[in-house]
């Protein structure tokens, strides 16, 4: 229905550009995103930030997008579209849009691509990603400190070197304040399904977890969390809302700048093709507020958040151990980008096994 | 509470919708037609459930709101399919594509809420039998009305004449019309027990299971309670079978993940599906059981003589 409107809408927007009517020294920058714009998380994010863009350079530049595009041959169609239609700067936002971009990229070659959490560039295209582990560290610090088991429930999405690095940095935060932390982990093999993510949540907390995080996108753990009275984190978006007295902090995708960044380059003619992996640092990730712990663990959390920050933490330092006992990182070592890229082990701690 | 109860109280909760969205279908299936809109009626219901429970603040009138919202929602398949005499699988599909798109436009408002969760109804002694009581007799509304609509369905089935009449109309239509049997009619009421059965397991989902709307929320439900119907042979109580078999598989699996026991996921994922396939071609393998089951007429248009 709405990608008709849409339809609809480009058909008329060309037919105006025709006829001579319409603002043709504006720019036009184009988002296509894997699900609907009020999806609540990952795709509302990329929305909130392709907003920002438009706030800050509106007078030079006009957006537009295509939400709920499948991955796989229809992404290619869109997103081809969108480069016929005159879009000079096309954001694909689902790492599951890579192919069909390359693609579209080698035959737009005038034509600028980025492609969100992907890892293929071109000289007309490049990627960008979150270093989301930054904030799963300091949650996993939180939980150590919150836990009165030593236990957090993990509900995860499916085994991608994103979603173990995720698990693995979690731990690695906990442990660095509780060393027999443990955390359960469920698999839902799914990234939305609202009854099985809190199917899944009421398994970890009967099993006796009392801090629970997850790496899917709906808020339906959260208010299990609310209703047997534990703790837990919020992911993509602030999710305080579905639980007031539940959400710890969540970890909230800040695409905005990133947004307003590149497309200054591409207005300057300065746009060159990268790869650029930003953290809580350059503002492309931010920290809900604090909220429901006492002041010392909101204290402890500020402190690691200001220290990534600086560059004086890098979550992934040794000593760490991999979850056989076998050493990964030597005391003092930091993990390359590359290893957590591919990141396809559990490091100590993990009460689970990891599916190959 | 033990783990076990803990369990059952899960099970119950992912196998009410399912039993629900099932029993109406297969009504509708056994008068004849084969509606594959049940995820649309379904979504439809939790959305127009959850936008009234949030608009007038009681979870009852949303229950009310949700069974409307299914019952109309069929109502236009209906019109399609028995009055204009259209594709029944295509009208189905076009359905479920029209029901998470509308339901996504009226309930964007809502995104985000949390909504207001249906209370309990405890029955007092009878809650108090060890294990088996607050598993049975402290659950909410719908859950005593899905056990209720499997028996009734089974008498009016099976003991009733208007049963009788709707079975044969699903049956043999030429034959249920030569005998001065309303053929449309009954169709019509029956796509709309369907519907309403649909929305009342949507409402379930955004009222007891997850008490919040999100787009798609029934997430292939509607599926799953369709592939329940051929699962039970067209059988009433084969469906409450199916329906919590297919629950405890997939929320074992969960348990047993949380429990650290070391399967593969993916394949514990799976398992509730691999159940369903090996039931299905133990069923399949008793060809004249299938047969006698089966509406003869599913699937197919009747137009009356004119």
């Amino acid at each position: 229905m709405k990608k008709l409107l849409f339809a609809l809408a480009t058909t008329a927007a060309v037919i105006g550009f025709s006829a001579g009517a319409y603002a043709a020294d504006k720019a036009k920058v184009c988002f296509v995103y894997v699900g609907s714009k009020t999806d609540g998380g990952w795709t509302q994010a990329h929305d909130i930030g392709r907003l920002e863009l438009e706030k800050a350079l509106g007078d030079k530049i006009e957006t537009q997008f295509l939400e709920s595009v499948p991955e796989g041959p229809d992404a290619e169609r869109a997103i081809e579209r969108l480069a016929r239609s005159g879009c000079g700067l096309i954001y694909t936002t689902s790492f599951g849009f890579m192919d069909a971009t390359v693609k579209v990229a080698a035959k737009f070659p005038d034509v600028k691509f980025e492609h969100a959490t992907g890892y293929k560039t071109a000289p007309n295209l490049a990627t960008y990603n979150s270093r989301f582990y930054e904030g799963r560290y300091i949650q996993g610090q939180i939980a150590a400190k919150i836990s009165q088991k030593g236990v957090a429930g993990y509900i995860a999405s499916f085994p991608i070197p994103e979603v173990v690095m995720g698990i693995n940095a979690f731990v690695t935060g906990a442990r660095s304040i509780n060393p027999d932390f443990k955390i359960k982990v469920v698999w839902a093999n799914t990234w939305f399904d609202p009854g099985k993510e809190a199917d899944a949540a009421k398994a970890l907390i009967d099993q006796g977890v009392d801090v629970l995080t997850q790496h899917t996108d709906t808020t339906a753990p959260m208010q299990v969390a609310a209703e047997r009275g534990i703790k837990a984190f919020g992911q993509a978006s602030d999710m305080i809302k579905a639980g007031p007295e539940t959400q710890l902090t969540a970890i909230v995708d800040t695409w905005g700048a990133y947004y307003i960044k590149r497309t200054q380059l591409f207005l300057d003619g300065k746009w060159e093709t990268s790869s650029s992996w930003d953290g809580l640092k350059d503002g492309i990730l931010s920290m809900a507020p604090y909220t429901n712990m006492p002041d010392d663990v909101k204290a402890m959390a500020e402190e690691t958040q200001k220290k990534i920050e600086s560059g004086e933490l890098k979550p992934f330092t040794g000593p760490l151990k991999k979850q056989d006992g076998s050493e990964w990182l030597a005391a003092g070592a930091s993990s390359d980008d590359g290893t957590l890229l591919g990141m396809n082990f559990y490091v100590e701690g993990v009460d689970d096994k990891l599916p190959q | 509470m033990g783990i076990f109860e803990a369990m059952l109280l899960t099970i119950i909760t992912a196998a009410t919708p399912l039993v629900l969205a099932a029993i109406g279908e297969l009504v509708t299936e056994r008068s004849g037609v084969l509606n594959l809109g049940v995820e649309g009626m379904m979504v439809m219901g939790a959305a127009c459930g959850f936008i009234a429970t949030q608009v007038t603040g009681s979870p009852y009138i949303g229950i009310l709101a949700g069974i409307a919202a299914g019952a109309l929602f069929s109502l236009l398949f209906g019109f399609l399919t028995l009055t204009l005499v259209a594709n029944q699988v295509a009208t189905g599909l076009a359905l479920t594509i029209l029901g998470l798109g509308v339901s996504s436009m009226i309930a964007e408002p809502y995104l985000g809420q949390s909504g207001i969760k249906l209370p309990q109804i405890v029955f007092p002694v009878l809650s108090d039998i060890p294990f088996l009581g607050p598993v049975l007799f402290k659950q909410d509304l719908i859950f005593y009305l899905s056990i209720a609509l499997v028996a009734g369905v089974n008498w009016f089935l099976f003991k009733s004449r208007a049963g009788l009449k709707l079975r044969s109309v699903g049956d043999s239509h030429a034959s249920a019309h030569a005998l001065g049997i309303n053929v449309i009619r009954t169709r019509y009421l029956a796509v709309m027990f369907g519907g309403a059965c649909a929305g009342l397991a949507g409402a379930q989902l955004s009222l007891v299971y997850t008490p919040q709307w999100a787009e798609n929320m029934s997430a292939g439900r509607g599926w799953i309670a369709l592939a329940l119907v051929v699962f039970a042979s067209w059988r009433p109580w084969r469906i409450v079978a199916g329906g919590y078999l297919f629950g405890a598989v997939s929320i074992s699996q969960l348990y047993a993940q949380a429990f650290g026991i070391g399967i593969p996921s993916q394949l514990l994922s799976a398992l509730p599906y691999l159940a369903t396939i090996i039931v299905l071609i133990l069923i399949s393998h008793n060809r004249r059981m299938t047969l006698i089951n089966t509406p003869a007429s599913l699937g197919k248009s009747f137009v009356p003589d004119r």
